[in-house]
């Protein structure tokens, strides 16, 4: 085997690692392969998947965000109080992104200008945002929006067989892979990941991109809390706590390096729907959920071990 | 000890790197081992210290055959490497590195006092007993640390050294240390092989040379009976023609003006001016702040003052971009850390610079890209397989030239160049000189760091000499003998 054919198997690995688990599954679980099921699959994904889109740009920068499960949060109580005051969805979910994105800027502020590792300043955040959304919401819940539009994106339909979040996820992964492949600002994220200096020293203007990268992860984190919210009819302020673990799981299991500067939108894309695939069926074969656990950690790191072991 | 190899042959996958190569070494001589980048004499002696395994041939040692399936069964023989890119642990001190993994202990607690010592001992050996044991490795100068494994290698008993580009990162001071110490182990029955591209150095320290090309053996001479040209054309299996491409360029208005620069602590009250079309050398010894013109000029280095004119018109810079919106352009001195993202493509890395020039609203041109790329690559005559290979995958001659190509992709007013030929071979070398005089001709001020002085001397129409920080003078290339450039670089400052 050449060293490129190699590397084209590291490269579709996690993709084959799905469509094996795929066709396992249907063949010991005749409903896992159902139209019904597998749309239900991606919906439940949708919200991880959404969020690791993100995330796969922080970690393309060699960072990290932990702070997007209390983002979400955030977020998700300033859609319900919107609501609750008598203003209408669209406004609410406007607010919701615009504070997630506020809520990232103010990460890649501290991270760029501050010189703050991406680890600690989103560790910060993470705990101080969580205790906002708890303040905002005086601990409690928020639910009952009565708006259909607003129910809608959680739990709608497009041509009343796609759900919407699924379409929103789908879409957002075009974006991402548009943005990643095509633009200026994609490039810059690879080459800042890559090499900082070198990027610095090519007329980068590497502070800039870690400030948008951080403030695309807030704002992917806040379209997960409207989401998660619209299908709840409820917002939570301890909701989205553990989201970040879920959503590097999925970029890592994607094939994109902690170390930063390699990676793809595709393979977190694969790396979502492996976790979604991997927890729906072991439901449906009936298995506890305490087994659950550990046969998904064994795959993480069966997967990670595999990458690895390509490496030279 | 006499070492010889016979016959050996390695191959990575189908690709053959070394076929049937013989390298013979007596003890108490140096040897340099000569090549172009790719002629396989790095894989030549990471076979031989044990880094990689040979598929076949052999090596014996005072005419017994040994195996070398790791570098302990190397160290064990009493062959060590010194590579190229130091192996320090930089927060670590000198005396821990130099005991690292061996480290003088009672049950598990380490001796300090006898590790001192012992690390005071074999230091002085080398010439270098003024370095403090307990001093932190990394804040060592790269001609210090160099001395320390040496040290470490003397240490493990080695009696047969191999040197890799060992002069690379070091100052003219330096490298006659380095040679002194050489000479001195050599009298002591050490052999030395020794790698390096520059010339000079193997005729003054060795005695025979070995040269490969291709995986090739192709020839063993003794330095004393043959030159330049013979090694030279050995190596590349041509005549090169000239080494240091002459250069006919009608020098041009003043474009670059710089007055009083300093940067405190590093430089100071730094005045030039250089011409379109000319290549002003800075030469001086390494931490003489020649790099921090550079990085003062190009916005690098905050908190610097003084007044800097482009085509007489003041310019404010505070960061890199600011330089570049300027017109001038940066080749850094380490290629690896600050010229490339290594782990990008050759076509990514070509166009980083001015990547704007290839997009519309953000979005990238990939035709137009690809097309700029390609002539890039053509006009430079980059040799890698296509654009889209690594450029990490690529020798050090090539990935140079795609540094020269990110700054070519719209050609700069002033080029600042730190160290432009580091680590290329000959024929390179000889490629980036025609780079830089094409440039110089299409009017481009031209601003070069060297520490190799057949280099600055011969690729530049003025020296700028640098010494301790301030300016110790600007000579003519032309009719100032290199002694001279040497004694500016090395004489005691007047007290001012």
């Amino acid at each position: 085997m050449t060293a490129q054919q190699k590397a084209t198997l590291q490269k579709y690995g996690p993709l084959l690692a799905l469509v094996v688990v795929c066709v396992g599954l249907s063949i010991m679980s005749p409903s896992f392969l159902t139209l019904s099921n597998s749309f239900d699959v991606m919906r439940q994904v949708s919200i991880n998947a959404v969020i690791a889109f993100g995330m796969t740009l922080s970690i393309l920068l060699g960072g990290i965000d932990l702070s997007v499960g209390s983002i979400l949060a955030v977020s998700s109580v300033l859609a319900a109080m919107t609501m609750k005051s008598g203003h209408d969805a669209g406004l609410a979910a406007g607010i919701a992104l615009l504070a997630g994105a506020a809520m990232g800027s103010l990460n890649g502020l501290v991270i760029a200008k501050g010189n703050v590792a991406p680890f600690i300043a989103t560790l910060g955040t993470m705990t101080l945002l969580r205790g906002l959304a708890l303040v905002l919401s005086n601990g409690s819940p928020i639910s009952d929006f009565s708006s259909n539009f607003f129910a809608m994106l959680g739990g709608g339909y497009v041509a009343r067989l796609i759900p919407v979040p699924v379409v929103v996820m789908l879409v957002m992964f075009a974006a991402f892979w548009f943005v990643l492949t095509r633009t200026v600002f994609g490039r810059h994220v690879y080459a800042t990941g890559g090499n900082a200096e070198a990027a610095t020293l090519s007329g980068v203007n590497t502070a800039r991109v870690q400030i948008l990268v951080y403030t695309l992860c807030g704002a992917m984190a806040a379209l997960a809390g409207v989401i998660l919210t619209s299908r709840l009819d409820s917002a939570q302020p301890t909701a989205g706590a553990g989201y970040e673990l879920d959503a590097i799981t999925a970029v890592v299991l994607g094939g994109t390096s902690l170390a930063g500067g390699r990676g793809w939108i595709f393979g977190t894309l694969v790396g979502a729907l492996l976790i979604g695939v991997l927890n729906n069926g072991l439901n449906l074969m009936g298995m506890s959920a305490f087994y659950q656990q550990v046969v998904k950690g064994a795959v993480i790191l069966l997967a990670v071990l595999l990458d690895r072991g390509g490496k030279t | 000890m006499n070492l010889a190899m016979k016959g050996i042959v390695k191959s990575f996958g189908p690709v053959r790197v070394l076929e049937s190569v013989d390298f013979a070494l007596a003890g108490g001589e140096i040897h340099a081992l000569v090549g172009e980048n790719g002629a396989g004499k790095s894989t030549l002696m990471k076979i031989l210290s044990g880094a990689y395994l040979l598929d076949g041939g052999s090596i014996e040692i005072d005419g017994t055959p040994v195996t070398i399936r790791s570098t302990r069964d190397a160290e064990a023989l009493g062959i060590a490497i010194i590579h190229q890119e130091l192996n320090m642990i930089p927060q670590l001190s000198v005396m821990d590195n130099l005991f690292l993994g061996r480290e003088p202990n009672h049950l598990g607690v380490i001796a300090r006092g006898r590790m001192q010592a012992e690390a005071a001992r074999w230091l002085s050996k080398v010439g270098a007993g003024r370095i403090d044991p307990h001093q932190e490795a990394g804040k060592l100068s790269i001609g210090l640390q160099q001395l320390v494994e040496i040290a470490k290698a003397l240490s493990l008993n080695a009696r047969l050294l191999i040197m890799d580009e060992p002069t690379a990162s070091l100052t003219e001071r330096e490298i006659s240390t380095l040679f002194a110490i050489m000479t001195d182990l050599k009298a002591r029955g050490v052999g030395i092989v020794y790698v390096s591209h520059r010339m000079e150095e193997i005729f003054k320290i060795c005695d025979r040379v070995s040269v490969l090309r291709d995986g090739h053996f192709v020839g063993e001479r003794a330095v004393a009976q043959t030159g330049f040209d013979e090694i030279v054309k050995l190596m590349v299996g041509r005549e090169l023609k000239e080494r240091f491409p002459k250069r006919a360029v009608p020098v041009g208005p003043v474009r670059l003006q710089v007055e009083d620069l300093s940067h405190p602590g590093h430089i100071r009250h730094i005045h030039f001016e250089v011409h379109a079309g000319e290549v002003l050398g800075v030469s001086g010894l390494i931490g003489a702040g020649r790099s921090d013109i550079l990085n003062t000029l190009f916005g690098v280095t905050r908190g610097t003052t003084g007044k800097v004119l482009l085509d007489a018109k003041p310019l404010s810079i505070r960061r890199p971009i600011d330089a570049i919106a300027a017109g001038i352009g940066y080749v850094t001195e380490d290629r690896k850390s600050q010229g490339l993202v290594l782990g990008l493509s050759v076509r990514e890395n070509a166009t980083l610079v001015q990547l704007k020039h290839y997009a519309r609203f953000g979005v990238i041109r990939r035709r137009t890209e690809a097309a700029a790329v390609k002539a890039l690559m053509a006009e430079l005559q980059v040799h890698a397989r296509d654009a889209e290979i690594e450029v990490k995958a690529l020798s050090g001659g090539n990935q140079q030239k795609v540094v020269f190509a990110k700054w070519l992709a719209k050609p700069p007013k002033v080029l600042l160049l730190d160290e432009p030929t580091r680590g290329v071979d000959v024929g390179g070398k000889a490629e980036i000189y025609h780079i830089i005089n094409r440039l110089a001709a299409a009017g481009t001020a031209i601003v070069m760091v060297s520490s190799e002085l057949p280099e600055v001397m011969a690729m530049s129409d003025r020296i700028l000499v640098m010494r301790e920080g301030q300016q110790a003078g600007i000579f003519p290339a032309q009719g100032t003998p290199p002694e001279q450039i040497m004694a500016a670089a090395t004489e005691a400052l007047p007290a001012s």
